[in-house]
């Protein structure tokens, strides 16, 4: 069986919500970079996904997705690390950046002004699909027969 | 004898003007977006994913475009396009039992925990055209229900239970991946999925229908298809936690299979799997029906010849790129081989007829 | 776990074009044995030479294993490799790389050497060196015109892999920001 996930941290949060993120999203909701020196320079890559053969057996190799990834370092010395699902590079800089915001005492005002709309944009359409598809859900009945008087 | 050619170069570049005039099309109709292929011919971008081994469905949109809509050559355009990407890593397997589902099925349990959800399937439709389609502007409404749990147990998990079904255990063995390493036969199952989930989904068909008919039979039912999100996680190294990357639509097949025993397994039902990028709900069931098949030494069966328990054949034949590579490089120019044949066969002929004359 | 921030810096600033033009450059030397290549771009903890990260940033992955040998196992090097290219950190029989002085890397019996299907499958070794000059070890065999010479740190280890030929390990030989390429084709005879 897969692993039990611990509960996640809060940076593994949200740097799960940033790759996840629209990059027009996180722009819009951040439009402004602070200073920042790039440790590794964006770069478009790809990750090979695994899925395990039978849902839970050995390990197989699925198929590469596009990630971008980005490292940074504020002026304060705070490291950010974006990995982002697809190719913007901006997104990848933006993520790092707000990755490294968040370990500074800028966290609560982001938290707000940008992670939590991100996350409820997410859970609105992730709602959105479920009750899409709960309406498609088949009921059964089962009807009694003669011979079972 | 050599023959230079001299002046190909300008017809090729007239050729390529040609061949993007005619992408494009009758000018006064609007031009097609990659957007639009994106969102409205979803089901071919999912395809040009999974053959392409490539989860980006803007690019896999632009393939479409750039191929005017040849999948196979999308899938070559992307299989290009990847082999520019540095490898950043592998993900965690990612685990489909978490999945955001939007159609789940089992064709064996009418009641499985979870429920039956249809979701967005063309198999209830009447496969007639619809002429409303022809007039634009349309935005029809889903309806909407109450959501369920977010995550439902595999189905396969409750003949587990019974110990009808055969087990498998979790390990995390690093497996070998064929876009790394040439394919060494006799392959592992984890390499012959990676083979059919990116082959061609045509041939994983017919491979998969040739089963059913009789040629290599395994007795499938569909136990559980389910289609759905699921995140993929990645272990950071500078970081030393995982995190999510992103997130990717699946189809998974699950079938359950009649297993009669062999000398060291009793009698239970057995499992082919199939698990493909994207809304793929034909190659995923193919690819269940196709593993479970080449699963026959394993399991102590019988082989009996069939093309689908051809470990060689199926594999070294489902990829439609090195198949149309192969295949249609026939057309390029042979004139020195051909030549060769030519004098050959003059040869041959002057000699018999002379025989014939004597 | 976080990586010391020395770790993080002093990679490619330009990776695209940067890993082209040393590989450019790795590949000159590997095809001209005992030709000197001056490369740049980099600037790797100590103990690493330049040239040495230079090869390890352009041709090690998250694929290809790295066995750090001696004093260069050292945790500011682990992280720098981890953090730029993602190499696995391994020991000597398993590694696509290896980098160390030749005190340290010897002896070389224990890389791979491939295997006769696929010779490739080998060990590249990264040799640190104090000095490299065109003198010494006598060179002579594929890419070399008539003959070459090179400051070799051993010649029997050489000898003894050109006769494991096709099989055998390749050998680049660093000092600051220069490096030789020693394939496993050469000849090596002492002066």
């Amino acid at each position: 069986m897969p692993e039990p996930q611990p509960n996640p941290t809060a940076r593994q949060i949200w740097m799960g919500v940033l790759a996840r993120c629209r990059p027009d999203r996180l722009a819009a909701l951040m439009p402004d970079l602070a200073a920042h020196v790039v440790l590794r320079p964006a770069e478009v890559g790809a990750v090979m996904v695994r899925g395990r053969v039978g849902a839970v057996g050995s390990p197989f190799n699925l198929g590469e997705m596009s990630v971008t990834r980005c490292s940074v370092r504020l002026d304060d010395g705070a490291v950010g690390h974006g990995y982002v699902q697809g190719r913007d590079k901006g997104h990848a800089r933006r993520a790092a950046v707000l990755d490294a915001l968040m370990q500074t005492t800028q966290a609560p005002d982001l938290q707000a002004t940008v992670l939590d709309v991100l996350i409820a944009e997410e859970a609105a359409g992730r709602q959105a699909r479920a009750e899409k598809a709960a309406s498609t859900r088949v009921e059964f009945f089962t009807l009694v027969r003669g011979e079972d008087k | 004898m050599y023959v230079a050619v001299k002046g190909g170069e300008r017809a090729i570049d007239n050729a390529h003007a040609f061949l993007a005039e005619e992408r494009r099309g009758d000018v006064s109709v609007p031009e097609l977006s990659v957007d639009q292929i994106r969102e409205q011919l979803k089901l071919a971008v999912n395809r040009v994913m999974a053959e392409g081994s490539l989860f980006d469905p803007d690019l896999a949109a632009l393939a479409i475009k750039q191929a005017r809509g040849d999948l196979i050559e999308a899938v070559f355009l992307i299989r290009a396009y990847r082999t520019t990407l540095p490898r950043l890593g592998a993900s965690k397997p990612i685990d489909t039992s978490a999945m955001a589902c939007v159609r789940r099925i089992s064709a064996t349990f009418k009641d499985a925990p979870g429920g039956q959800v249809l979701g967005p399937t063309f198999d209830y439709t009447h496969r007639l055209l619809d002429f409303k389609l022809l007039a634009e502007g349309e935005a029809p409404q889903a309806a909407r229900a109450p959501a369920m749990p977010a995550a439902v147990p595999h189905i396969a998990d409750f003949l587990n239970r019974d110990g009808l079904i055969e087990q498998d255990t979790a390990n995390d063995t690093t497996p070998p991946d064929l876009t790394r390493e040439p394919m060494e036969l006799p392959a592992s199952r984890a390499l012959r999925l990676q083979a059919i989930t990116r082959g061609d989904e045509g041939f994983i068909l017919s491979m998969a229908y040739s089963t059913q008919r009789g040629y290599g039979r395994t007795h499938a039912f569909v136990g559980e298809l389910r289609i759905g999100t699921v995140p993929v996680e990645m272990d950071i190294p500078e970081l030393g936690f995982a995190i999510q990357i992103g997130e990717i639509e699946v189809t998974e097949c699950e079938t359950v299979n009649q297993f009669k025993g062999s000398k060291t397994e009793p009698p239970q039902f057995t499992r082919g799997y199939g698990l493909v990028f994207g809304q793929s709900e034909r190659k995923a069931i193919a690819m269940s029906l196709v593993d479970r098949a080449l699963r026959w030494k394993e399991l102590g069966e019988d082989n009996s010849g069939a093309p689908a328990q051809d470990e060689e054949f199926v594999l070294m034949h489902a990829d439609n790129i090195q198949a149309t590579g192969f295949l249609e490089h026939i057309k390029l120019p042979h004139y020195v081989d051909f030549q060769a044949e030519l004098e050959m066969v003059r040869h041959l002929r002057a000699e018999a007829t002379r025989e014939a004359a004597e | 776990m976080s990586l010391a921030p020395q770790a993080m810096t002093g990679g490619f600033a330009d990776a695209p074009v940067q890993s082209a033009r040393a590989f450019r450059a790795a590949l000159d030397a590997l095809s001209r044995p005992g030709r000197i290549v001056a490369v740049e771009g980099v600037q790797p903890p100590a103990p690493l030479s330049v040239a040495a990260g230079v090869l390890l940033l352009t041709l090690a992955d998250g694929t290809t294993p790295v066995h750090l040998a001696g004093a260069f196992d050292c945790a500011v090097l682990r992280d720098w490799i981890t953090f730029h290219c993602g190499a696995p950190l391994v020991g000597s029989d398993a590694a696509t790389f290896a980098v160390g002085d030749w005190s340290a890397l010897h002896p070389v019996g224990r890389f791979a050497i491939g295997r006769a299907d696929y010779p490739d499958r080998s060990a590249t070794l990264i040799v640190e060196l104090d000095h490299l000059t065109a003198a010494g070890a006598r060179l002579t065999g594929p890419g070399i015109a008539d003959v070459a010479h090179l400051s070799l740190p051993d010649i029997a280890a050489f000898q003894h892999n050109r006769a494991l030929f096709p099989l055998g390990f390749d050998t680049f030989l660093t000092c600051g920001d220069r490096l030789a390429g020693l394939p496993r084709s050469t000849r090596v005879e002492a002066v």
